[in-house]
């Protein structure tokens, strides 16, 4: 198995931890890179400033509120963007409002996960998108 | 979540009796409809959307290899239309080659699985299918 390289966009610091953590003790070798604005996704995604050696991500974790450029407007442009388009993008947020999840699946996000407020909930449902991800699905390659 | 509805795009009979056997062992209640090729496919939504009583596939698991139109130019006609661009397309498939990956995700596949020849592994994946999609992720409501 190969490295896998996550982008994880999360302004919340106990998420970012508790997502990086779950991260950790799993089978799948991976990178989790952690920017906390869209404006900084963006720049991470387009290997801008100080993101010029950026990996291209598997896989990015989205969440859906977030100081400026919020995740929905931020999968817009990436899933509008020729280049960012194939990219598979979860949405990993609290809310479970049909409204949002109708219009991230709209905005073709990949998956809509609403995260867990407990704390083994949030775990287990992060084994599960990894186990999901390492065993079944197949993903673009790097260097695209 | 009520009853699931699935769409089945499948042209070889082996791999639709599978298909139907593995998800009848499913905890969620579903319905599935199995169509042959990809004109039948897009006939099938196009009448739905016109029915009275309207009921959109929750889920589409479809096949590349198929007669007439294939399952990439399937999901392309699903994801470019609004009314049913929403409803996630599971591409499930014999093939792993990393063109056909790239070219699905571009057009906004939300997952791509390759089909494994063995009896058990088929099973296997078609179960994570069902706990991953119904269980941690959120479904949109697709029905108007």
């Amino acid at each position: 198995m190969s490295e896998v390289n996550i982008l994880l966009v999360e302004d919340n610091e106990g998420d970012i931890i508790l997502t990086t953590e779950a991260f950790k003790d799993m089978q799948l070798e991976n990178r989790i890179s952690v920017v906390k604005d869209g404006e900084e996704a963006l720049r991470f995604l387009r290997k801008q400033g100080e993101y010029e050696k950026a990996p291209t991500p598997q896989l990015v974790l989205l969440d859906i509120n977030l100081p400026g450029i919020d995740g929905k407007q931020l999968l817009e442009i990436i899933k509008k963007d020729d280049s960012l388009k194939g990219i598979p993008v979860v949405m990993l947020t609290c809310s479970d409002t049909d409204a949002d999840i109708s219009d991230c699946y709209d905005k073709h996000v990949n998956w809509y996960i609403t995260k867990p407020i407990d704390y083994d909930k949030y775990t287990k449902v992060m084994h599960e998108i990894e186990a999901f991800y390492v065993s079944f699905v197949h993903y673009p390659k790097n260097g695209r | 979540m009520n009853e699931i509805q699935i769409l089945l795009v499948e042209d070889n009979e082996g791999d639709i009796v599978l298909t139907l056997e593995a998800l009848k062992e499913m905890k969620v209640k579903n319905t599935v409809t199995v169509v042959k090729d990809g004109v039948e496919a897009i006939e099938f939504l196009k009448n739905q959307i016109q029915a009275v009583d309207c009921t959109m596939p929750n889920l589409i698991l479809l096949d590349i290899n198929m007669p007439k139109l294939n399952g990439i130019e399937v999901l392309e006609f699903i994801k470019k239309d609004e009314k049913f661009r929403k409803i996630p397309v599971v591409m499930l498939t014999t093939s792993s080659s990393q063109a056909d990956i790239s070219a699905c995700y571009d057009k906004y596949a939300n997952c791509f699985i390759t089909k494994p020849l063995d009896f058990g592994k088929f099973m296997d994946v078609v179960e994570a299918i069902e706990s991953f999609w119904f269980t941690t992720a959120q479904l949109p409501k697709t029905t108007p």
